[in-house]
């Protein structure tokens, strides 16, 4: 089978063959609607909120307007503690552009304390000062928040969690 | 209403490269000529065009389906794009089933792109905006966070040790070899996969397919259309089962460990096939092959499981016994992959279902698989770990 | 059994110029229980296939399919994105249904204009990346040029184009879901700021917020539900060109390519008499009379002459965009097919109230997806 397409080496690609370089300027301001506004809200004044279905007798974070599941509207707002439980983590040393870091970020998805019928949780951060070999899926953790003059209503607001666990 | 009988006549394919000279316009001329020749077609036989390509952050343009055109045969036509994230370029080609299966046309060319190497400095900075744009963003996530997340989750559920998810880029770099699109065709050892860079633990980068640029082309048809152009059996393809599912957008809600949604998309191909048993044992054996989504080796094994082709937690010792290689009692990615022919997002996907018609008609070169090869499954993933699609296709002498 | 398939279900949140208080995911859901309490379906057990029909750069996220399933009810359910119109996505669920293994399918688009700042870069970013994107002039020039070629070759007065813009803004005060009722006068519009000659800012339709989800379904689908189905009796979509140099520049190539499948399909021979409303894009105002005339409706340079003869009021033969059309409504880019196509189920089912057509039995909805696109799409739908 005779395929076609030419390869270009990283230089050819860089520095000898003709290109156009464009730099797009889009912006976007999205809103942020309901349910999220609320998060966000209350992730400016400390708090983690939730929803909590009816029809389907759960509770869910992050919050939303609408049920997934059974598709009715969800309108009753839950404070969750500020703690959780390491659904999975990994060491990142790889940046958003591809470049690598010394140390590791550790990304990890938090399954926020309180939600049902299974846990649900957001995506975040874990104190990346913690021990390598300490961290384990499953283990307790708690946010750790920006002062609160600092806080803007955004998900940085909190800053990371950190392992509620020592041994 | 019954649908009508769809065969694939013939593929084209591009080289996968790192970076190409071409335009993604050009390369999409290459895949869709080549298929229209090897079809023994021309343009003018073709009643719809179907383009299959994932984000236009990649080309760099915006209504990238309209740009792209031209180059997929789209002149003067009905053209249409859908787009299921990584799950696109197997779900392309079942656009073009249900385009032609409907009626609407008798003979369609599916042509799947990516130019990944357009966006700089890296694809990575592509892949930022696909996080939800509220409270993900803010983070800084890059893709192989989440891989990494689903990879560990998956390891810590059923024990996997990394020895057997590192023999998946093994077998399927070495495979690429024999690949004429392949980047990446390389016999490596176990060893240097489990000591290649650490990315994002447990990701490290030979567990990772390469970002690439190519495009693949497909030319569907209904029976009577074959005749018609004198088409013999031996060069179709007939369309034998498809299947397609989305999860929800809420990732970090979902149980990691398995993908349900990929699960709901095969047992919705085999159903249409008329396989109603779906036990792993049977559904190996009605199989000649498989090739299921590679971009990460783990993800070959999960969707494995998901396809319930094996038990849970039981793909990954499969693989590391050498029951997937080529030469095994059920291959899997014959074709080498993403792992090993490379990742251009789409075009990728397009590889995979390229591969089930290359082995259905013998054409699968120093590739080709031992005995009677008489139905191949093809599958792609995508989205936020949501997206399962499945394409069943069966030889062209098969009832 | 025939294998007929019919629109039985309507949703519409919007169209406002801006929606700020829901998010996107909320605005569509809005319109989805609108459209299954319409369509007397549960989206969680009834439904077998859903289309999303939304760009990356217009919600700014790429692979935006991934936040489509949840807010119409297609979380774990076959869900797949068309880029493109919403009539485009009525034809992939019309394909989808006609192969006998779907009965009952969703199709969804949405505008969210105001969350994007910069909607000129974003058209802009559509161009040729290689030689066309360089020319710093606004997507509207290529509206412009078209314009020009097409008042000259139509012999169509600029009295002509005006008015069109004066009747859908006026036509859109009785539509509660318009953005841009305005009692405008001719002289607002041959007044208005000069964009690139000819194109003058008041025959632009100005962007707006809004979502429409639309249930099709077969005849086995429809079952005993009680709906009031608007049957599609021809769809098509078609391409011409994306390149300047390539593109039929003299007529609206796109229009005239897939009108002819769509009256094929449903055995039209004469759409001027056989059809009773039309909804046609007016994305700017000379193109809605550049469409009726590709589309066979009107002879080259008729248009113009029947909208001033009042031919195609609300009053009139032929009423055009009695919804107000996109510069009526607002322009909501993916989603006008389905406005139009909203519109045209309101009439013949009746349900148009100020702006009803007494007897209307056809209709036709046709969308354009914009500069610097050549392509088009077509819907011929009939009442009950």
């Amino acid at each position: 089978m005779d395929v076609r397409g030419k390869r270009l080496t990283l230089d050819e690609f860089m520095n000898t063959e003709l290109s156009v370089k464009h730099y797009p300027e889009m912006e976007y301001n999205w809103a942020t609607g309901v349910a999220i506004t609320k998060f966000l809200k209350g992730l400016k004044n400390g708090k983690i909120l939730g929803t909590y279905c009816n029809d389907c007798d759960r509770t869910v974070c992050p919050p939303r307007m609408f049920c997934e599941e059974c598709f009715n509207p969800m309108n009753h707002y839950v404070k969750l503690p500020d703690t959780g439980v390491i659904n999975t983590f990994s060491l990142a040393f790889i940046r958003t552009d591809a470049t690598r870091r010394e140390k590791a970020e550790i990304p990890a998805v938090i399954d926020i304390d309180g939600t049902s019928i299974s846990p649900s949780g957001f995506l975040h951060l874990i104190d990346e000062d913690v021990s390598h070999d300490k961290i384990k899926i499953g283990m307790k953790v708690k946010a750790v928040w920006k002062d609160e003059k600092d806080r803007i209503g955004d998900i940085t607001d909190i800053k990371f969690f950190e392992l509620l666990e020592d041994d | 209403m019954s649908s009508k009988k769809v065969g694939m006549v013939s593929v084209g394919l591009t080289r996968f490269n790192r970076r190409s000279k071409e335009t993604p316009k050009e390369l999409a001329y290459y895949s869709s000529k080549m298929a229209l020749d090897e079809a023994g077609i021309t343009r003018k036989d073709l009643d719809g065009v179907i383009i299959g390509s994932a984000p236009d952050a990649f080309d760099g343009v915006h209504q990238k389906h309209e740009y792209l055109t031209d180059g997929s045969g789209g002149f003067n036509k009905p053209t249409m794009r859908g787009y299921v994230g990584g799950g696109t370029g197997v779900f392309s080609p079942i656009q073009g089933w249900y385009s032609v299966a409907s009626g609407v046309h008798d003979v369609v060319m599916v042509t799947t792109e990516e130019k990944m190497s357009s966006i700089q400095p890296s694809a990575q900075a592509g892949f930022l905006t696909i996080f939800d744009n509220l409270i993900e963003r803010p983070l800084g996530p890059n893709l192989v966070w989440i891989f990494a997340l689903e990879m560990k989750r998956y390891m810590e559920t059923y024990g996997i040790p990394k020895e057997h998810i590192a023999s998946v880029s093994v077998k399927n770099k070495g495979n690429a070899i024999d690949h004429p699109s392949a980047m990446l065709g390389k016999n490596f050892t176990l060893d240097e996969v489990l000591n290649s860079e650490i990315l994002c633990d447990p990701v490290r980068l030979l567990d990772i397919s390469p970002v690439a640029d190519g495009a693949v082309s497909f030319v569907m048809m209904t029976e009577e259309k074959i005749k018609e152009f004198g088409i013999s059996k031996d060069d179709v393809a007939w369309v034998d089962g498809v299947g397609w599912n989305v999860d929800t957008t809420m990732w970090t809600n979902r149980d990691l460990s398995y993908p349900k949604y990929v699960e709901k998309a095969a047992k919705q191909a085999y159903n249409m096939a008329g396989q109603k048993d779906h036990s792993p044992e049977v559904l190996r054996k009605w199989l000649s092959f498989a090739e299921p989504y590679d971009p990460f080796n783990y993800k070959e094994l999960h969707h494995l499981e998901g396809l319930q082709l094996f038990a849970k937690g039981e793909a990954p010792k499969a693989a590391f016994d050498g029951v997937t290689a080529r030469d095994g009692d059920f291959p899997v990615t014959p074709s080498g992959g993403l792992l090993g022919v490379g990742n251009p997002i789409a075009a990728a996907a397009g590889m995979k279902s390229a591969e089930l018609y290359l082995q259905l008609t013998g054409k699968a070169g120093k590739r080709q698989l031992s005995g009677d090869v008489t139905r191949g499954l093809a599958q792609a993933w995508g989205d936020l770990m949501q997206v399962g699609t499945v394409l069943i296709l069966k030889g062209g002498r098969v009832d | 059994m025939t294998n007929k398939v019919a629109i039985i279900g309507v949703g519409i949140e919007g169209f406002r110029s801006s929606i700020r208080e829901l998010s996107y995911k909320e605005m569509v859901y809005q319109a989805a229980v609108k459209a299954y309490s319409d369509a007397q379906v549960n989206p969680r057990d009834d439904v077998d296939t859903f289309i999303s029909c939304e760009e990356d750069f217009n919600m700014g996220t790429s692979i935006t399919d991934e936040y489509a399933p949840d807010q119409i009810g297609g979380a774990q359910r076959p869900v797949h994105t068309i880029t493109g119109d919403g009539i485009q996505g009525m034809a992939a669920a019309y394909m989808q249904i006609k192969t006998g293994m779907f009965d009952i399918a969703v199709v969804e688009a949405q505008s969210r204009a105001s969350d994007i700042l910069t909607h000129n870069q974003i058209q802009h970013f559509a161009l040729d990346p290689l030689y066309v994107r360089q020319f710093d002039a606004t997507h509207h020039t290529a509206a412009a040029l078209e314009k020009q070629i097409y008042l000259k070759r139509s012999n169509t007065s600029e009295d002509a184009v005006a008015e069109v813009a004066v009747k859908n803004h006026n036509n859109a005060l009785f539509n509660p879901n318009a953005a841009y009722g305005i009692k405008a006068t001719k002289q607002d519009i041959l007044q208005s700021k000069m964009i690139a000659t000819p194109l003058r800012s008041g025959e632009v339709s100005e962007s707006a917020d809004g979502a429409v989800v639309i249930v099709l379904a077969s005849e086995k689908g429809i079952g005993n539900r009680d709906v009031d189905p608007v049957w599609i009796n021809g769809i098509s979509y078609a391409t011409n060109s994306p390149n300047f140099h390539t593109r039929d520049w003299q007529t609206a190539k796109y229009a005239e390519l897939c009108a002819k499948k769509a009256y094929e399909m449903a055995s039209i021979t004469n759409p001027k008499s056989q059809i009773d409303v039309f909804e046609i894009d007016d994305t700017y105002a000379f193109k809605e009379l550049q469409h009726l005339e590709a589309l066979g409706i009107y002879e080259s340079g008729e248009a113009g002459k029947a909208l001033l003869n009042g031919e195609l009021g609300r009053k009139g033969s032929n009423p055009v965009n009695t919804s107000g059309g996109t510069i009526g409504m607002g322009n909501g880019h993916d989603v006008n097919g389905l406005q139009r196509v909203a519109e045209v189920v309101h009439q013949l089912r009746g349900h148009a109230g100020k702006r009803q057509i007494s007897g209307a039995k056809t209709g036709l909805a046709f969308s354009w997806r914009g500069v610097p696109t050549t392509a088009g799409a077509i819907a011929v739908l009939g009442g009950n």
